[in-house]
């Protein structure tokens, strides 16, 4: 059984198992209050599955890519829950929550999926399919690109259904690393999936004041 | 099993507290039982702010999210716990960087409910306070504080001056800067000059064989037509841009700038300033205690002034040792643990980070 925790859009918390699905799922579609909701919704979810924490196996975070400031308050949280239920933390791309929604929905073939990076600037992967197990293969991506690129004709996925997905659902989250698990596909890089520079300019010295 | 909704059960005479700050660019992660200190963990990120000449707030809130895991391992270690002996979490949720405190603040709610225990969030700036009430051990005698204080807090995110008449109950604002914090300025100055950052101990160096009264720089909101509004505030702005001033018409002059002499006299004025309004509070007030916190206390002219101005004045001078006094994890246990030991409930799981989070507010 998983603690699954996601920010990289609003705030998702899930608790989920391979043989029962989704057991519990809270939700906010708020893209600012990371930090005052994620601890409710952790409490809350871990009250509805009514487990206790001993019977979690690990806590999954998402990666992102997501606006930063949001996105490291779920990875923090994944990570230190982790650490103090003293199980694994176990990274997933959260595009690859959103694929795997999607096509549990009913897509299939080829998937752009894209979502907002803020500063008119959006993230996208793209996937090919789902494998036997149903877990979402991604061929490209996660990237950030201006809107108007994916727009053009000669765009290398141009031609591949788009999916522009709002919020990012733990419970799906929790699904995809329960099969990555048992089906022993490894997990993403435990690196927060940022996509940009700290924008930072050096400066030329000190400016003169008279 | 104790938890977040049961504080009844909490260990209120000797409580175990693991506190975490990411307030500025210092990830901290202390331990404390009751008064003692068992661990003061800090991961900084400042060698990735110096080439940018100050701190960046992504570049902190990045380092933050790699080194909380770490550092926390490292202070149960240190500390010789288990995580799952600690009675409660304490964390600063205010005054600092937002994007910096949420990490800390998500951190620390994951961390008391995974551990079945409460949160206690806390003022950042009363944490520098409540470091004074640390102990190194059993045989580490030293007096309690005792109120009312005064307490001077500086380093690069601020400077303000307090009142403090009870660590958990009644901390009062009396002033603070009005633009740059002390340790901005010395920054700033610092770059002026040529000096790497951070721009502090250079300064110190280069004062070193410098002449404090060789050039008299500006006191900010020292004259009479300011005292009256900002009586105990601070201006750091007009200091340095005089500074800038002094320096440029040198250069434009073609006449060399004797570095030692402007970094003395600039340090004079900053260190005259800050002790002026601490003292002339102390004295108005009627509080014959002066409590020092914050980076910049590490500067050896200011703790040498402090002590020569208070030992004038009969006030009696704190300063806690230095690595309790630059921003650390241990003042916000200790401060959380004095909460509890005082009483308090936790803090509802609902609080959030707050950038401007008033010192009046000690718990959130
Ligand atoms: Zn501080």
């Amino acid at each position: 059984m998983l603690l699954a925790i996601d920010t990289s859009a609003g705030t998702s918390v899930a608790v989920v198992d391979l043989a029962r699905g989704v057991i519990a799922e809270q939700s906010t579609s708020d893209t600012m209050r990371h930090a005052e909701v994620v601890g409710r919704l952790i409490a809350d979810c871990l009250r509805d599955a009514a487990v206790p924490i001993s019977a979690l196996s690990a806590v999954v975070g998402g990666m992102g890519p997501g606006p930063f400031t949001g996105l490291r308050v779920g990875i923090a949280a994944a990570r230190v829950f982790a650490l103090g239920a003293g199980v694994p933390f176990v990274p997933v791309v959260s595009h690859d929550a959103l694929a795997f929604g999607h096509y549990q929905a009913g897509h299939t073939g080829p998937l752009v999926v894209v979502t907002d990076a803020r500063r008119r600037e959006v993230n996208w992967s793209v996937y090919s399919g789902t494998d036997a197990v149903g877990l979402p293969i991604r061929v490209d991506g996660p990237c950030v690109a201006k809107p108007a690129v994916l727009l053009e004709a000669a765009w290398v996925h141009a031609a591949v259904p788009r999916f522009d997905a709002v919020g990012v659902s733990a419970g799906d989250l929790g699904q995809v690393a329960e099969l990555m698990w048992a089906h022993q596909r490894p997990f993403a890089v435990d690196e927060a999936l940022y996509l940009r520079s700290p924008d930072v300019t050096l400066s030329n010295g000190p400016k003169r004041v008279s | 099993m104790t938890g977040v909704n049961d504080p009844l059960a909490l260990n209120r005479t000797n409580p175990l507290v693991l506190g975490i700050e990411t307030s500025c660019d210092e990830t901290g992660i202390g331990i404390v039982r009751g008064t003692v200190l068992l661990s003061n963990t800090i991961a900084s990120s400042m060698d990735e702010h110096a080439r940018y000449g100050g701190v960046v707030p992504e570049v902190a809130a990045r380092a933050h999210l790699e080194e909380l895991v770490p550092a926390i391992r490292a202070a149960t270690l240190e500390a010789g716990i288990r995580l799952d002996d600690i009675d409660a979490v304490a964390v600063t949720c205010g005054p600092g960087l937002a994007g910096a405190l949420m990490v800390g603040v998500g951190a620390a709610k994951a961390l008391a409910i995974s551990l079945g225990k409460p949160v206690y969030a806390v003022n950042h700036l009363v944490g520098h306070v409540g470091a004074d009430v640390l102990r190194l051990g059993a045989d580490d005698t030293t007096e309690p504080l005792e109120y009312p204080t005064i307490a001077l807090l500086v380093s690069g995110g601020h400077t303000s001056l307090l009142l403090v008449r009870d660590l958990v109950s009644d901390v009062e604002l009396l002033g603070e800067t009005i633009d740059d914090a002390a340790g901005e300025a010395f920054d700033k100055v610092a770059r002026l000059l040529g000096l790497p950052y951070p721009g502090g101990p250079q300064i110190d160096k280069a004062a070193l064989e410098g002449n404090p009264t060789a050039i008299r720089f500006p006191r900010g909101l020292s004259q009479t037509k300011d005292m009256e509004k900002h009586r105990y505030d601070f201006s750091f702005s007009g200091l340095k841009t005089s500074v800038a001033r002094w320096v440029e018409q040198k250069r434009d002059a073609g006449e060399p700038v004797p570095i030692p002499d402007v970094a003395a006299s600039f340090r004079e004025s900053v260190v005259d300033i800050l002790l002026t309004k601490a003292v002339a509070a102390c004295v108005d007030l009627g509080v014959p205690r002066l409590l020092l916190g914050g980076g910049v206390i590490a500067n050896a002219r200011l703790r040498q002034v402090a002590q020569e101005r208070t030992d004038a004045a009969g006030i009696a001078l704190r300063i806690p040792p230095l690595s309790l006094c630059t921003d650390n994890g241990a003042m916000i246990a200790a401060l959380g643990a004095q909460l509890i030991m005082a009483g308090h409930e936790p803090s509802s799981l609902e609080f959030g980070a707050d950038s401007t989070l008033p010192v009046s507010d000690i718990q959130v």
